[in-house]
């Protein structure tokens, strides 16, 4: 009887991955994001050409995990800076990672013109609804009546205003070409992220312009839950505010399959 | 090449052009808006970076992600454009990438006005982003000169991993006068060795201004300063006028030097023996050599277009060693070389006090403080 055993690679770091010991919280799907990230880009085979530009926040220190060329952007600049790299190198891959801090609020300006002017970039947009760096402040994308230690009574729509739903906003940007939320609290959910995360790169390459995926994320630390908890969390009281859909996907990567 | 009738914002972004600029960024704003217009058309027509941001903000991250690949690239604006840009610059200055901004001074604080001044000297000299820096700076007092500085600022910016700032007042940038402009250069096509370019069979490039650790930050700081020592050994500039006898040392940079020349040629003519030392670099301050002067003349008098700010750094120069005077016309004002004579007349009969305080003298001469 023949006893050869076949091995079969299964499960590997992406080479876009640096062997880095993380420094994201227990719970934190900031994680999970970059290694999507790192496999999209494994796998489109474009890791020497990429650039990515670092957000101020949580994901301040994404360089460090990544294996790629890497800068570290002002608060909410990393669209502008994203655009003077790609003006230069137009035939390399530039992205941006940023949070709901950067993006929603501080970086405003530059995000609705980066997708304005259909910049031909693509933006990893992490909403975790809270500011999570600075220890758990209400962020432009915080829930009515979320507690956060700046509206410890709740966030007071009257008070603080509503929630910013950038994706629908910048989706009805004629520069935009790909506009998705997805979200990272299953592995179900999880393969459809990675699949837009794909979807968006995919779109900078065939020079459709600006590309955005939205990432509804966890914290366990300054939401106060546990880990699982803020999965639940997340399902029971994001999804509804932020529904996961595909607010804009230009015709020409509609029929794209991976 | 010949000398033609050139207004300076235009020379200025032509000479840009023809030092090898790759990448232009900027914002609307009187009175510098005719360098974005010129680059609005030249650049792309010679198939270079052009892109009108959305904000100053915006225009100098741009700037600073541009500048990250290696390439020559700048940006202009005037004082309130500028103030928007500090965060920017202090970002670049901390990554140490190269780059160049013109600064065409208006009337100010807050929106101020859009004539000529020399207002954003501290602000510009001194650092005015936040953290531990010092750009080059370099001060035109003619539309030929500022030809000149705009090509060397590019040189400088590269040779020191810095940025350089033109700090050209309103006049320069408006005025138009015979120039010549310098040939084209050929872009360059090497990239230095520690660009952003995507990491194509070479280990990953990181670049930033983050040093969470302080030692790191420390280190990163004292190299700044070391190379800020570096730069004032081989890179100070300046023009001397009628020195070699003078009792009266004018200084003043950029217009209010110009205007100044035109006072000391006058009181020459009536016998007094005065002299310029018009500061081309500001950053390196020509220090050394105002230290020397202070021990060969017997007064000096400082002329700006604003209410005395290089008065302080001429001042930490001549140790007290001669007596200071300043005269200024802030907030837009251009002085007339009349009102400058009228000072070197004074000097001239009066005898000067050695130390005290040259602004509220100054002050109050006109009136505007009592004794």
């Amino acid at each position: 009887m023949d006893t050869t055993v076949q091995t079969q690679t299964v499960y590997i770091r992406p080479s876009s991955l640096n062997d880095t010991p993380t420094h994201y919280c227990p719970g934190c799907t900031h994680g999970i994001a970059h290694r999507l990230v790192a496999e999209v880009l494994d796998e489109m085979g474009i890791r020497e050409q990429t650039i990515g530009v670092a957000p101020v926040g949580c994901a301040v220190f994404a360089y460090n995990y990544f294996n790629f060329d890497f800068v570290e952007a002002a608060h909410g600049r990393a669209p502008a800076m994203a655009t003077g790299i790609k003006r230069l190198l137009p035939n390399r891959f530039v992205f941006t990672y940023q949070g709901d801090g950067d993006l929603a609020s501080i970086g405003m300006a530059e995000i609705m013109h980066a997708a304005g002017r259909g910049e031909n970039i693509s933006v990893v947009f992490l909403n975790n609804a809270i500011y999570g760096m600075t220890g758990g402040q209400m962020a432009p994308t915080s829930l009515p009546g979320q507690k956060t230690t700046s509206s410890p009574n709740g966030r007071d729509v009257e008070q603080h205003g509503f929630p910013l739903h950038m994706s629908e906003v910048l989706a009805k940007m004629e520069g935009s070409s790909y506009i998705v939320r997805r979200s990272l609290h299953d592995p179900k959910n999880i393969r459809q992220a990675k699949k837009a995360i794909r979807t968006a790169f995919e779109a900078q390459v065939r020079g459709l312009g600006f590309s955005m995926v939205e990432l509804l994320s966890t914290c366990p630390t300054n939401w106060g839950v546990t880990p699982v908890e803020a999965l639940h969390w997340l399902e029971e009281h994001m999804i509804p505010v932020y529904p996961l859909e595909d607010f804009k996907v230009s015709p020409e990567l509609a029929g794209l399959k991976f | 090449m010949s000398r033609e009738l050139l207004e300076g914002n235009f020379a200025m972004a032509e000479a840009a052009v023809r030092a090898g600029v790759e990448a232009y960024f900027g914002y609307p704003i009187t009175p510098q808006t005719e360098v974005l217009e010129w680059m609005s058309h030249r650049m792309p027509e010679l198939g270079r970076a052009f892109l009108q941001a959305e904000s100053e903000v915006a225009a100098v991250n741009m700037v600073y992600g541009a500048a990250c690949t290696g390439a020559r690239v700048m940006s202009s604006s005037s004082s309130p454009g500028v103030s928007l840009m500090m965060e920017g610059l202090s970002y670049i200055a901390g990554t140490e990438v190269p780059c160049v901004l013109i600064d065409v001074v208006r009337g100010g604080p807050g929106l101020g006005n859009i004539a000529p001044s020399q207002g954003d000297y501290n602000q510009i000299v001194h650092g005015g982003g936040h953290g531990d820096y010092h750009p080059i700076v370099l001060a035109p007092a003619s539309v030929q000169e500022a030809i000149d500085l705009t090509v060397l600022s590019f040189d400088l910016a590269e040779k020191y991993r810095a940025i350089t700032i033109l700090l050209a007042d309103g006049s320069i940038g408006q005025m138009m006068e015979p120039a010549e402009l310098p040939e084209m250069r050929p872009l360059r096509t090497s990239r230095p060795d520690w660009a952003v370019t995507g990491a194509e069979g070479r280990d990953p490039r990181f670049l930033s201004s983050i040093y969470l650790i302080p030692e790191q930050e420390e280190a990163a700081n004292m190299r700044l300063v070391e190379r800020q020592y570096q730069i004032a050994r081989n890179e100070i500039r300046f023009k001397e006028y009628f020195l070699e006898d003078a009792e009266i040392v004018i200084v003043g940079f950029g217009t209010a030097g110009r205007v100044s020349l035109s006072a000391v040629r006058t009181a020459r003519a009536e016998g007094i023996r005065v002299g310029l030392l018009r500061p081309i670099s500001l950053n390196p301050f020509p220090s050394p050599q105002l230290t020397e002067l202070s021990r060969q003349t017997q007064s000096m008098l400082v002329v700006e277009m604003n209410t005395g700010q290089m008065l302080d750094d001429v001042r930490l120069a001549v140790e007290n060693h001669v007596p200071v005077e300043f005269y200024g016309r802030p907030g837009g004002m251009v002085p007339y070389p009349d009102e400058i004579l009228n000072e070197i007349r004074r000097m001239a009969h009066q005898s000067i006090p050695l130390g005290g305080d040259p602004r509220l003298r100054w002050l109050q001469r006109l009136n505007l403080v009592k004794n």
